[in-house]
C-alpha cells in the first residue's frame, strides 16, 4: 500500500491536478484560482482511487463508495478553498469534479447502443445512475459540513 | 440576486429561474420582468465578477447605477483565456485523464490521444464561434477524434489502444459535469431547470456518441 501510494499515487495525483487545471482552464475561470483549484481536484481524485484500490467490494460498490467519499471531500475542500479566496465555490467544484464525472460513461452508452452492444450499454447506463447520484448525494453532505463548519446556512446560500 | 434586491431595498423579490429563462418581479411596485436565455454555457470568471460585483454594492462602496453600468460590462468585456491556450489545455485534459483513467503509457498513445483531444476541442470550439447550431459542434468535434484515431490505428500496427485514446480525447467535451448538475438540481428542489439539464447533457452525449461511432466502424 505504500509503495502505491509512493509510485502510482504520486503519479495519480499530480495527473489529476493537471486535468483539472486544464479544465479549469476551458472553463474561463479567474486565473487567480487555477492552481487551488488544480489541488482540490487532486485531493478528490486520490480519494477516490485509494479507496478504489482498498475496498473489498464489487466494481459497482467501488465506484459509489468512492465517488460519495471523493465528492464529499471536494465539497468541503472547496468550501474552505472559496472561504479563503472569497470566491464562490462553484470555480472550485466544477472543475475539480471532471475527474470523477461520468463523462467517459455516459459517451460509452450512446456508442454501444449505437455499435450494437446493448448489454454494454446497459451495463455503463447503471454506472453513469449510480455515480451521478452519488455525486449529488455528497454534495449535499459536504453542503452540510460546510454549514457546520461556518456557522449559519444564510451565508453558505448566496455563494 | 436575492441578496442584491435586499441591499438594494426590495426585501420581497420573487425570482424564478429556468435554464431557459429567468422571471424577475417586485411585488411592493407591481413590476416584473422576463428574460429568455438562448445561449448557455458555463464561464466561471463572469460568476466570480458578479459575485464580487454584489460584495461590492453591499458594503456599500457602489450605488445602483455604478452596479448596473458595471455589470454591463461584465457581460461585454469579460476576459478570456485565448483560443491557443483553451487547445494547450483540452490536450493536457485529455492525456493526464487518459492515463488516469485507463494507465496505458505508450508513446503512440501519448501522442495520438494528445493529437486527437486538441484537433477535437478546436474543431468543437471554431464550430461553436461560427453558429448557433447547438450539438452540431460536439459531433464534429468527436468525428475528428474518431478520424485522428482511426488514422493513428492505420500508422501504428500493435501496441495501440484505441479506446483509451478515445475516452481520453473526448475528456475536454464530454456532458459529464452537466449529468451531475442535473442530478443535483433535481435532488435540491429545481424539478423544472434538472430535467432539462438532463435532456441537454443526453442530447450532448448523443452527439459525441453518434460521432465516435461513425468511425469505429472501420476497425
Amino acid at each position: 500500500m505504500l509503495t502505491w501510494l509512493l509510485t502510482t499515487g504520486l503519479l495519480q495525483l499530480i495527473l489529476a491536478y493537471l486535468a483539472t487545471a486544464g479544465f479549469a482552464v476551458i472553463l474561463n475561470i479567474p486565473r487567480r484560482a487555477v492552481n487551488l483549484s488544480g489541488w482540490v481536484g487532486a485531493a478528490g481524485w486520490l480519494t477516490y482511487e485509494i479507496l478504489y484500490q482498498t475496498l473489498p467490494v464489487s466494481v459497482n460498490g467501488k465506484l459509489a463508495i468512492g465517488n460519495l467519499v471523493a465528492a464529499i471531500v471536494i465539497g468541503v475542500t472547496s468550501g474552505l478553498a472559496a472561504h479563503y479566496k472569497r470566491m464562490p465555490m462553484i470555480i472550485f467544484n466544477i472543475p475539480s469534479l471532471v475527474p470523477l464525472v461520468p463523462g467517459g460513461q455516459s459517451y460509452r452508452v450512446v456508442r454501444n447502443l449505437v455499435t450494437g452492444q446493448p448489454q454494454l450499454a446497459n451495463h455503463y447506463l447503471g454506472q453513469v445512475v449510480i455515480i451521478a447520484g452519488v455525486i449529488a448525494i455528497g454534495f449535499l453532505i459536504a453542503e452540510l459540513i460546510n454549514q457546520l463548519i461556518f456557522g449559519t446556512g444564510r451565508r453558505a446560500q448566496g455563494h | 440576486m436575492h441578496r442584491i434586491a435586499t441591499n438594494a431595498g426590495y426585501p420581497d423579490m420573487q425570482v424564478f429561474v429556468l435554464l431557459t429563462g429567468i422571471t424577475v418581479s417586485l411585488p411592493e411596485n407591481e413590476t416584473s420582468q422576463v428574460r429568455a436565455i438562448h445561449r448557455r454555457g458555463i464561464d466561471l470568471e463572469k460568476v466570480d465578477q458578479v459575485n464580487s460585483l454584489s460584495r461590492r454594492f453591499a458594503a456599500t462602496e457602489i450605488d445602483l447605477d455604478g452596479f448596473y453600468q458595471a455589470l454591463q460590462q461584465v457581460n461585454q468585456a469579460v476576459p478570456t483565456f485565448p483560443a491557443s491556450w483553451l487547445c494547450v489545455a483540452a490536450v493536457v485534459v485529455s492525456v493526464t485523464l487518459m492515463v488516469a483513467f485507463t494507465g496505458h503509457l505508450t508513446p503512440s498513445d501519448l501522442i495520438t490521444c494528445g493529437l486527437a483531444g486538441g484537433a477535437g476541442f478546436a474543431a468543437y470550439y471554431w464550430t461553436s464561434e461560427l453558429g448557433t447550431i447547438r450539438f452540431v459542434n460536439e459531433f464534429i468535434g468527436a468525428l475528428i477524434i474518431g478520424l485522428i484515431t482511426l488514422i493513428g490505428n492505420y500508422l501504428t500496427a500493435g501496441n495501440y489502444h484505441p479506446d483509451a485514446i478515445i475516452i481520453g480525447a473526448v475528456m475536454p467535451l464530454v456532458p459529464g459535469v452537466a449529468i451531475t448538475n442535473a442530478v443535483r438540481d433535481t435532488m435540491t428542489g429545481n424539478l423544472l431547470s434538472g430535467p432539462a439539464r438532463a435532456i441537454e447533457a443526453i442530447l450532448s452525449a448523443c452527439a459525441i456518441g453518434v460521432g465516435i461511432a461513425l468511425t469505429s466502424f472501420f476497425y
